[in-house]
């Protein structure tokens, strides 16, 4: 059976848009209602992945008019490899999150109405899918904007608390903020590029035709990554992310973070090397120095976060920031016609795309069983879940391990891939780039190991120790649904960090489409399993291999080992003879990254007060010590508190006219009819 | 399939794990000497590790899998550097499975897990030795990083035996870079290790420990585990520095004569290292914990200026 890739994908479409109706009509019977409007996203999930999958392993593309849109400037679509790459990210993680969403929002059941999630959440899985397969302006942004609309009502599904009414609004700000910007720079390359003459200017066919002036280019460039940065929440446009994900419901996070902020990627990927095509090289430059500042911050911010959803979301502005360094160097080595070399910083960059969906969808959803278990976000009150949520607690780990960049899972690959092109910037014509650029890489070092810091803490924290809280809630074990939705994406961080080269091999025509060269050829110069990109002396590395060494040479071991038995005795914990241990004494998220705060302290506003309370008569020492500790990032005050500043006094001064007189309200008009008759008789 | 190559391979994991014990009692034995005391011998750790491998198991109560787990992923990653790594020849088969980026990333993975396991039993001490191990890593991997990447740019591989062929290769010439790269090297495998300015192995001291703190609850066979990859550690960092600088000896064949004087030159290298790791231990104090900011800053420009010195130099 061959399998028509665009059909296959507008069939995906079409069924998550028959979903939301089909929710309304089935709100009667909840319960029916999400057993079978999610197996069917899942469904539509499924067809999205193998559509994406067939069309990138052809390298074809297909076009395709509907009948939908203005006149004169039909709904196109276009499937090439680049949209059946970000397709199939979409695809493979909603797969993942449909499944784990029908133990997850049956577990809301008996709370509140779930019809309004089930309807925006197929709503926004379609206008993800829509945005990827658009190929005019006005398709592009229709689709931005139910994608973008969908997710503020999903953001704000649990209305009834003030924080969540908050991070939605400032999201929609931002958002909307970022689509204007977007508008504008389709705006210069339709308008520009044509003329002005006619609507089909808007058509991404006819922008890839037209050659601009390096100035309007620019700012067409600058315009397009401003306004898909503030959707990628790249710093310092992150502030409305790490507010708006950990208050969604965790599945809807795991999309936001897994594959929401991917489609800002697909937008600056696919204006700079598609639409506008010839790039200087201090654009990649740009995206390099905000991928690099997002990578590191976000990190630190992330280190200094004790709310587990929290913590997540800053690690995916880290995420995007990882993602940005492989598409900017592509970008830099593009300008410079090194084609190689660019599709290898390309294909690093896309991997980390497909890579960070899967475990941080994998993560969110591990915080969600958590969150649904215990009722809990604050980690500080957590610990010990391991003995009480073992899947969970494993498949977690998985998730942690896969972005801590560590072998042999799948975000190692893909920082292996990136220091790769790090490494060949020598090759560059120009001498401060050469000595700039390694600079990158240890930065990128850094972002690495600042990470596996912080998942030692998320993970330790939350799962291992004892319990640290008050309450003492019980905690059980996921039901089967989300379980297997976590393990699939478990599995699936675990096989791209074993065969990489199989998939990098796969997805090989994006990098042809965008670059005009290939890495697959030498990537598998050796063999499936070892992945050797440029050449097989210059650098090899084989996931697979060292996953079976390891996979062997522990049971190997553990066996030797017990070739004469040996006891195992269960001893309490040994307590230096104090005898009054309690969990209250284990090490916190607080203490456990105190190091680390003061190492980086000047990059936080950090406001840190002990208070000795309580003095006993004349006893020299307080019974009690208050502590308080506030760390906030400082883009905050820097950036935005002006700007909502001004804001606000422009308003008075602009509400100082409404005197709720109509004598004056009669005046304004007469005014303003006045001042237009004489300026435009 | 020839199984001498593989076979070969076996060979050099099982003396780097039969050297290391020893290459740590050597240490040990001279910072004895050093001290006037008198030393226990060059085999001590040996019969620490078969006491330790003889005793039962003390395990806490609130221990999870993942404390059980980690002495032995903790020691098949060492045993799996010590494959990866060129020590007696460069013609192994393991050596195209990994190249130096994932070599560190192997001691990142047995940290991460170590540190887990710090925390697994609700200890204030486990949770302290985490935290500061993964402190000092996060500061000293940008470091280490650099100075590969310097001495990698100079071989334009790497692949840790494309560095050892081209270095054997090319002409004994006095690098600035390599000079640099050096010292930082040298910095960084102090803190990696944990010896002394960053960690004293030797101290139960309470307030002062970093990995001994994260392995305090461990006992018996899970110990000695621990402890034999911590000596095989120290040994794979000191080899490291050989392939990377000092890669003379290595064999560049698989020929008998040549494996021969490849085991030779290992050990004498190694007994020579062994000096200076002394040396530098006698010498300087440990530092407290807030100052290593500047020990591995110092490290990290060191390495920079290595970078710096390859591009405008050479």
């Amino acid at each position: 059976m061959s399998v028509e890739p665009l059909q296959t994908a507008c069939g995906a479409v079409i069924l998550l848009l028959a979903l939301p109706v089909m929710a309304l009509a089935l709100q009667r019977s909840q319960r029916l209602l999400v057993a079978s409007s999610f197996t069917l996203s899942a469904v539509a999930s499924l067809l999205a992945v193998v559509a994406g999958a067939v069309c990138v392993a052809r390298g074809s593309v297909s076009t395709a008019t509907l009948v939908l849109g203005l006149p004169e400037l039909p709904f196109t679509l276009r499937f090439d490899p680049l949209a059946g790459f970000f397709m199939v990210v979409v695809g493979l993680l909603s797969l993942f999150v449909s499944v784990y969403s029908l133990g997850y929002v049956r577990g809301l059941l008996g709370h509140r109405p779930v019809t309004r999630l089930v309807f925006f959440y197929n709503l926004f899985l379609a206008g993800m899918l829509m945005v990827v397969l658009a190929n005019d302006a006005l398709f592009f942004l229709v689709a931005w904007e139910v994608m973008a609309v969908a997710s503020y009502f999903l953001v704000v599904f649990e209305d009834e608390r003030v924080e969540n009414r908050r991070a939605g609004f400032l999201y929609l700000v931002v958002a909307h903020v970022g689509a204007v910007a977007i508008l504008l720079s389709f705006g210069i390359l339709a308008g520009l590029g044509t003329g002005f003459a006619s609507f089909g200017g808007y058509s991404f066919d006819a922008m890839r035709q037209i050659s601009l002036s390096p100035g309007w280019a620019t700012a067409a460039f600058l315009l397009a990554f401003f306004g898909f940065a503030a959707k990628a929440g790249v710093i310092p446009l992150h502030v409305w992310l790490p507010e708006a994900h950990p208050v969604a419901p965790s599945n809807v996070s795991a999309l936001m973070s897994g594959v929401m902020l991917k489609t800002a990627i697909y937008g600056i990927v696919r204006v700079t090397f598609d639409l506008l095509r010839d790039l200087p090289w201090w654009w990649g430059a740009i995206i390099l120095v905000f991928g690099l500042a997002s990578a590191v911050l976000g990190v630190l911010y992330a280190l200094m976060q004790h709310d587990l959803k929290r913590l997540l979301a800053y690690h995916s502005v880290e995420n995007i920031g990882i993602i940005l360094i492989g598409v900017g160097l592509a970008a830099i080595f593009r300008a410079f016609n090194l084609p190689l070399l660019a599709a290898l910083a390309l294909t690093a960059g896309l991997y980390h795309t497909l890579n960070h969906a899967l475990f941080k969808g994998l993560l969110f959803m591990g915080a969600g069983a958590v969150l649904h278990a215990t009722g809990e976000r604050d980690m500080e009150e957590m610990g010990g879940l391991i003995h009480r949520m073992p899947w969970t607690a494993a498949l977690f780990l998985v998730g942690c391990v896969s972005i801590s960049a560590l072998p042999p899972f799948n975000g190692f690959v893909s920082e292996w891939l990136t220091y790769q092109a790090f490494l060949l910037s020598p090759s560059l014509p120009v001498p401060l780039m050469k000595l700039l650029i390694p600079m990158g890489a240890a930065l990128l070092a850094l972002t690495g190991a600042l990470a596996a810091a912080c998942f030692v803490k998320a993970f330790g924290i939350t799962f291992l120790g004892h319990w640290r809280g008050h309450r003492k809630p019980q905690v059980r074990e996921a039901g089967w649904t989300m379980r297997a939705g976590m393990l699939l994406a478990a599995a699936s961080c675990l096989a791209l960090g074993v065969l990489p080269s199989l998939v990098i091999d796969w997805m090989d025509s994006v990098a042809q489409q965008l670059v005009g060269a290939r890495i697959g050829a030498p990537a598998s110069a050796l063999g499936w399993l070892w992945l050797t990109p440029v050449a097989p002396e210059r650098a090899s590395y084989s996931g697979g291999i060292v996953f079976l060494g390891l996979l062997t040479m522990i049971p190997a071991v553990y066996l030797l080992l017990h070739i004469r038995p040996g006891a195992i005795h269960r001893v309490p914990i040994w307590d230096c003879g104090f005898e009054k241990l309690t969990p209250r004494m284990q090490y916190t998220a607080t203490a456990f990254a105190m190091p680390i705060r003061r190492i980086f302290g000047f990059l936080f506003a950090v406001r840190e007060r002990v208070r000795p309370t309580a003095y006993a008569g004349a006893a020299p020492y307080p019974r009690r010590l208050g502590y308080s500790l506030r760390v906030r990032d400082r883009v905050w005050g820097w950036c935005y508190q002006p700007v909502a500043d001004v804001s606000f006094l422009l308003a008075r001064q602009v509400g100082r006219l409404q005197q709720g007189r109509i004598q004056s309200y009669l005046i304004y008009s007469f005014v303003t009819i006045i001042v237009l008759l004489v300026f435009l008789r | 399939m020839n199984a001498w190559p593989f076979f070969l391979e076996l060979l050099q994991v099982l003396a780097l794990a039969a050297v290391a014990p020893l290459f740590a009692g050597w240490v040990k034995m001279l910072k004895c000497w050093s001290q006037g005391r008198s030393s226990p011998g060059l085999l001590q750790p040996l019969r620490d590790l078969r006491k330790l491998f003889a005793k039962d198991v003390l395990l806490a109560e609130n221990a999870s899998w993942i404390f059980r787990f980690t002495p032995y992923l903790v020691f098949s990653t060492a045993l799996l550097a010590a494959g990866i790594i060129p020590m007696l020849s460069v013609d192994l088969p393991l050596a195209l499975t990994a190249d130096v980026i994932v070599f560190v990333a192997l001691f990142a993975i047995a940290r991460f897990f170590t540190a887990l396991a710090g925390l697994d039993i609700g200890t204030a001490f486990g949770g302290m030795g985490a935290s500061r191990e993964m402190t000092i890593a996060s500061l000293a991997e940008p470091a280490m990083l650099m100075a590969i990447f310097t001495i990698s740019l100079g071989s334009a591989s790497t692949s840790l035996a494309q560095i050892v062929s081209s270095i054997q290769g090319g002409q004994l010439l006095l690098r600035p870079s390599f000079a640099f790269a050096i010292l930082a090297f040298v910095l960084i495998a102090l803190a990696e290790t944990g010896r002394i300015p960053v960690d004293n192995p030797a101290t139960h001291l309470e307030l002062t420990m970093i990995h001994e703190a994260m392995i305090l609850e461990y006992s018996g066979r899970h110990l000695a585990l621990i402890e034999w990859a911590g000596m095989m550690k120290l040994s794979l960092f000191c080899y490291l520095g050989i392939a990377a600088f000092f890669p003379w000896g290595i064999a560049a064949s698989r020929d008998l004569r040549a494996l021969g004087l490849a085991f030779a030159a290992m050990v004498l290298k190694l007994a020579a290292l062994g000096v200076g790791v002394v040396l530098v231990e006698t010498g300087l104090a440990k530092m407290r914990i807030f100052r290593l900011t500047e020990f591995l800053g110092a490290a990290f420009l060191m390495a920079t200026l290595g970078m710096l010195s390859f591009f405008i130099l050479e």
